[in-house]
């Protein structure tokens, strides 16, 4: 399920670390059928068209706002979750397609914000205005379990895929680096 | 220079208290009539007005401390910020202090905006003023109770103590410090007329006594951005609530001519689909309407739907057709109009020093060069929106907003209603740029809710956003320069824009006062395609230009460039000129800092320096950029920057603010480029619009100048200077200057050095 891969933009090569891609399928206009997804350890039932982005079903239905809108098309990092383990962008996720799958998002990342990656973000005070700033996390504590102790580089091609307007990504580099050592220590 | 330390005013007009049914005080205080220091605005965005907010703190019997913090949140830091002002003074615990946003309160606070940088600064006395009366009344009140004069009282982080070394808490005496401040506002209020209430003196903190300001305090609603809690507008549900998305005119010029909604209606979750615009098309026909009611100034047609991904497909469903109201512009167009009105007579004069004319005909030597900008988008990463729900007999109003009392009144006006029935709620804001200033989505919303009477949440997609705009105009700059015996002897800069030009007193900001012969020029082009602020506007590109040129310049004279700063800065000093509002030694100062922590004079083998000096939003800054290159390409990789802001009251915080401005401003002088073609933007989302990200991100240094002058803001500053000392770095790097945003396409990359 891991992806591992690149693409250009505007002749800039973007490495993505462990972001699964799924393929929207042509939607439908039937009425609305029933998933069950498995979030955060519990199972939730949601009625919604079969093409509807994880993202919607999230903010809309079962109303985790935490996962945030930012593009809708995969290019900003915003609604990042995790899927088995692995970051992953919610608003190219259909729900039709993640029976089985183990969803989280940042609001099951931790019971109390105690995750180290958060403690880190807190510690260090990351946020500005704040927005895109819980898929910055997901991204982060996605990349850390697969690299726990990562380079300068390897953190910065890591989180390259998320943008923050608010251009905070100094300290967004310093409190991943602060996370990898904390969870060594 | 210094901060001022004590202040006399009458409570009257400042502050009103009353004890609270549940125990404790609560305090309203009006930063306006507060502010005795009536400095002039520096800029004046429109109509918009900074120095006139009020607020509340709320003190609890337990000692609690609530503290209403009025202006918005657009990640500028001042929900901690003004807060902490508040604290210093009161001198209370800052863990015993929890922060509340503020509504919309116009009886109570009056044009509360982000804006400008200008929080702080207007803010600073105001918030002292108040923390320092309070604490006042409270040491007032612990007096009485003890039977002991209020001198022998001092107050400490929530204690008041007495001479025989009894204390008692903030929350003991709250109650009786209401009652005391009634009785005495009702013996002021039973002055006979004519008849003076006395002015007090209270005595405010020396900065050497803060234990507070100037200490990192975190961000106050880190907790719940951590945990992704409900904190923005896209978050905010209400019962009831159904969603919305806005079909606009895809270029600018067109309007609506039909549409087609059965496609959109077939589609499962949507429940209606509606026409508005014609509220707004009628409003611009009064008179004292508000600007942004203009955008988009055509019918549209809305999807309503029982949740947003329904709402956008439905949009996506939509068949309509358009029709041109006004010529569809391009970029093509603008730059061969606006090389045109650079090449003109036609402009206003914005400032003449001297003689520029005779300058030029006595020089040896003329230097002139264009500098070009493209349109730009905001872009903050939540996207418009905003909840709405109009009834009979009131208006709810909910969402992120940097302007929310003209917002509110608009809709008053929008849908004929009486403002008192209007209730509007600031919600945190994802970012705002300026791009919030505008309330264009209330209005939608508004209208949309007033039409199909339900609570509903307008929701823009990052396309909507990118494409249907207000932008930063596009901007062409001219500048040349006199030459005499060796010596700069004119300046002459002229502004051709898209839109609207550079007001205030941007036009007398450095290098203005510091050359003989001086003159600063402007022309417009007015257009269909709505421009407007974005972060630090005009000096977000003058900087750039004007700071090359004066770069291009110490090199044709054979100068050290920081040395010709520092010379033309010399020749500011003592001046007269109101006008000039900049201090010559905080720039220098801010110079010569950013010269020492960069090791501008011994660069690293292989690195190339940028230096620049700006003023703007009132504050100084320096910034040096380290390039290097890799293969043929320049990568920035450090900058440094120097800021006189005054006293920083929170360093965590004011740093953030640095490090993002530079990066803000390096990442769009690189990479931003935004154009037209039949009306319509090039470009509509992050595949095809580049902004800057974590690997193009250079280290950001910062250093303060420290020193007790009164602070002013950092939202702004630090972006105008680091396009110029990136541009600069460049040239040093590959011998070639660039003269046009974004360097990342304008620029010929090959090193010719070495």
């Amino acid at each position: 399920m891991r992806f591992a891969g690149a693409f250009v933009f505007n002749g800039t090569f973007l490495p993505l670390y462990g972001i699964v891609f799924i393929k929207l399928t042509n939607p439908t206009l039937k009425k609305m059928p029933t998933y069950n997804l498995k979030i955060n350890g519990s199972s939730q039932s949601i009625e919604a068209a079969e093409d509807t982005p994880l993202l919607w079903a999230l903010r809309d239905q079962l109303n985790m706002v935490g996962t945030k809108f930012g593009c809708g098309i995969g290019q900003c990092g915003a609604c990042t979750v995790h899927i088995d383990g692995n970051a992953a962008r919610s608003c190219q996720l259909q729900i039709s397609q993640l029976d089985g799958k183990e969803i989280t998002t940042i609001e099951g990342l931790s019971d109390d914000g105690s995750h180290p990656v958060q403690e880190a973000w807190k510690a260090i005070d990351v946020p500005q205005c704040g927005y895109c700033q819980a898929g910055q996390i997901m991204t982060a504590s996605a990349f850390l379990d697969k690299n726990p102790n990562p380079s300068k580089q390897e953190i910065r091609n890591a989180m390259h895929g998320n943008i923050c307007r608010c251009a905070s990504y100094n300290r967004i580099e310093n409190a991943v680096a602060m996370a990898a050592e904390k969870k060594i220590a | 220079m210094s901060t001022i330390l004590s202040t006399k005013f009458s409570r009257r007009s400042f502050l009103r208290t009353s004890s609270l049914a549940s125990g404790g005080m609560l305090i309203g205080f009006n930063f306006f009539t507060a502010c005795k220091d009536t400095v002039k605005m520096p800029i004046d965005i429109s109509k918009l007005n900074y120095n006139d907010f009020n607020a509340f703190i709320k003190i609890s019997d337990e000692g609690m401390v609530t503290i209403f913090s009025p202006n918005p949140e657009i990640g500028q830091g001042v929900k901690t910020s003004m807060p902490m002002i508040i604290a210093e003074e009161l001198d209370v615990p800052w863990e015993n202090v929890n922060v509340v946003q503020g509504v919309l309160d116009t009886q109570n606070y009056v044009r509360q905006v982000a804006g400008g940088s200008q929080s702080i600064r207007f803010g600073w006395d105001a918030l002292r003023q108040t923390g320092a009366t309070a604490r006042q009344m409270l040491v007032n009140a612990a007096a009485a109770k003890w039977g002991v004069d209020a001198s022998e009282c001092s107050a400490k982080q929530g204690f008041i103590t007495n001479a025989k070394g009894e204390s008692l808490g903030y929350g003991d005496v709250a109650n009786e410090a209401a009652i005391l401040e009634g009785e005495r506002a009702a013996k002021i209020a039973a002055l006979a007329e004519g008849e003076e209430a006395p002015e007090e003196t209270i005595a405010l903190k020396d900065p050497k006594e803060y234990t507070l300001i100037g200490t990192d305090v975190g961000n106050v609603d880190i907790d719940k951005i951590i945990t992704g809690k409900p904190l923005f507008g896209l978050d905010y549900k209400a019962e009831g609530m159904v969603y919305a998305s806005v079909l606009r005119p895809p270029a600018f010029g067109q309007v609506l001519e039909s549409f087609d909604d059965t496609d959109a209606r077939a589609v499962s979750g949507v429940i209606d689909v509606v026409k508005i615009g014609e509220k707004a098309i009628k409003l611009m026909g009064k008179e004292q309407v508000d600007w942004s009611v203009r955008l988009a100034l055509s019918e549209k047609v809305v999807v309503i739907a029982e949740n947003t991904w329904a709402a956008i497909k439905g949009k996506k469903a939509l068949k309509a057709q358009w029709s041109d109201g006004t010529p569809l512009e391009s970029t093509e167009a603008h730059d061969k109009i606006l090389v045109d009105l650079l090449d003109g007579k036609d402009f206003t004069n914005l400032r003449k020093d001297g003689d520029v004319k005779t300058a030029f005909k006595q020089a040896d030597k003329i230097v002139e060069q264009t500098y070009e900008s493209p349109f730009l988008p905001h872009n903050c990463m939540e996207p418009m929106n905003f909840y709405a729900n109009v009834t009979d007999s009131k208006i709810h109003l909910v969402g992120p907003v940097q302007t929310p009392a003209s917002a509110a009144s608009t809709v008053a006006a929008l849908l004929g209603r009486d403002e008192k029935d209007i209730r509007l709620e600031m919600t945190r804001m994802g970012g705002g740029f300026g791009r919030r200033l505008y309330g264009d989505f209330v209005y939608e919303a508004a209208e949309i809710s007033d039409k199909i009477r339900k609570p509903v949440k307008m929701v823009s997609t990052r396309e909507d956003d990118m494409t249907t705009g207000v932008y930063r105009p596009a901007i062409k700059y001219r500048i040349a320069a006199s030459i005499k015996d060796g010596e700069l002897t004119g300046y002459h800069l002229k502004e051709a824009a898209v839109g609207s030009n550079m007001y205030g007193l941007i036009p007398n900001f450095f290098p203005a006062g510091a050359i003989e012969n001086y003159q600063v020029d402007v022309a417009k082009y007015d257009s269909n395609i709505t421009t407007g602020a974005w972060r630090a506007p005009y000096t977000n590109f003058l900087s750039f230009a004007e700071q090359s040129f004066i770069d291009e310049l110490a090199e044709v004279l054979g100068k050290d460039p920081v040395q010709m700063r520092l010379d033309m800065l010399e020749k500011v000093k003592g001046s007269t000129d109101d006008r000039i509002q900049y201090s010559a030694e905080r720039l220098q100062d801010v110079l010569k800092l950013a010269v020492e922590k960069s090791g501008y004079r011994k660069p690293k083998e292989g690195v190339f320096q940028g230096i620049c000096a700006y003023y703007c939003h009132n504050t100084h800054v320096a910034e040096v950029a380290d390039v290097v290159m890799e293969g043929n390409q320049p990568v920035v990789k450090r900058i440094t920057v120097a800021v006189d802001c005054g006293i920083v009251v929170n360093p965590l915080g004011a740093k953030n603010q640095i490090e993002g401005g530079a990066i803000d401003g390096m990442g769009h002088s690189m990479y931003g480029d935004f154009a037209f073609e039949k009306g319509m933007p090039t470009s509509n989302n992050y595949d095809s619009y580049r902004l800057i990200r974590m690997n193009e991100t250079p280290i950001v240094e910062t250093h303060f100048v420290k020193n007790t002058i009164s602070p002013t803001g950092l939202g702004e500053p630090a972006l105008p200077p680091a396009g110029a000392a990136v541009a600069i770095a460049i040239k040093k790097a590959t011998g070639n200057r660039i003269y046009k945003q974004p360097f990342a396409t304008n620029m010929a990359a090959k090193p010719i050095l070495g």
